[in-house]
């Protein structure tokens, strides 16, 4: 019995990542990055609710130049998660499965969650 | 055949605990981001208020659970050795007890009776 010989490289170059693949990745990271943000995100809750120094801390942690960079990349990992999130309970329920469904939504669904996160935060920074 | 051996459980915890969550932060994006900025003591009656003080600890308690899964899943499908399997896992979730514990005591010391 011969065995075909299968290309099997774990080369992030050369391997393709079709956009569900992408759309999926990025729940992963973005629910991961939130996860390892909580931390610091529960102190600055405690100090801004125990004293009023601590919430003029908090409040000028916040409008810190790396804490907006911080928030606008939450902000996004929150939206793309929830939509995704979305996304996979449809296709737990058989909705959308087809591949061209799957695609369309999964590219529908990165796009979206960019779009928010802009218009976000245009509201809230500028 | 059980519950447990399907992974069902998790599975539904997972979908119960992301409803909770995205209502809460809705509500918070809805109510709150309109009324910024605000000062020291509205900002702390909104969470003394006991439903939002409820809410706010249920709403760490559903992340706990929603993370607890994330992160259980991320561990399984990257780290095969056992033993680091079980030290990260265990790691994590006291991570995540502690967390918990600390969101807890902070509801406790602000709520209005």
């Amino acid at each position: 019995m011969t065995t075909k010989q299968r290309p099997k490289h774990l080369n992030l170059v050369k391997i393709r990542f079709p956009i569900t693949a992408i759309a999926s990745i990025l729940h992963r990271l973005s629910g991961a990055m939130m996860f390892f943000m909580t931390p610091f995100l529960i102190y600055y809750f405690a100090l801004s609710l125990q004293t009023p120094p601590g919430f003029a801390a908090a409040v000028n942690w916040i409008n810190s130049g790396l804490m907006r960079l911080v928030m606008v990349v939450l902000l996004w990992s929150l939206i793309h998660h929830l939509l995704m999130g979305i996304r996979f309970l449809l296709v737990d329920f058989d909705i959308g499965i087809e591949l061209s469904r799957a695609r369309a939504s999964a590219i529908g669904v990165t796009i979206t969650a960019l779009l928010v996160t802009l218009w976000m935060v245009k509201g809230l920074f500028v | 055949m059980s519950w447990r051996a399907h992974g069902m459980r998790a599975w539904v915890l997972q979908r119960f605990s992301a409803a909770y969550i995205a209502v809460y932060v809705l509500v918070i994006l809805v109510y709150l981001v309109p009324n910024l900025p605000m000062n020291f003591l509205q900002w702390r009656e909104i969470f003394a208020a006991p439903v939002m003080n409820i809410a706010t600890l249920l709403f760490q308690i559903a992340l706990l659970a929603h993370a607890w899964v994330g992160i259980r899943d991320i561990i399984i499908d990257y780290v095969h050795p056992v033993p680091l399997r079980l030290v990260l896992m265990t790691g994590m979730s006291l991570l995540q007890i502690i967390l918990t514990v600390w969101v807890s005591m902070l509801m406790f010391s602000v709520v209005r009776l």
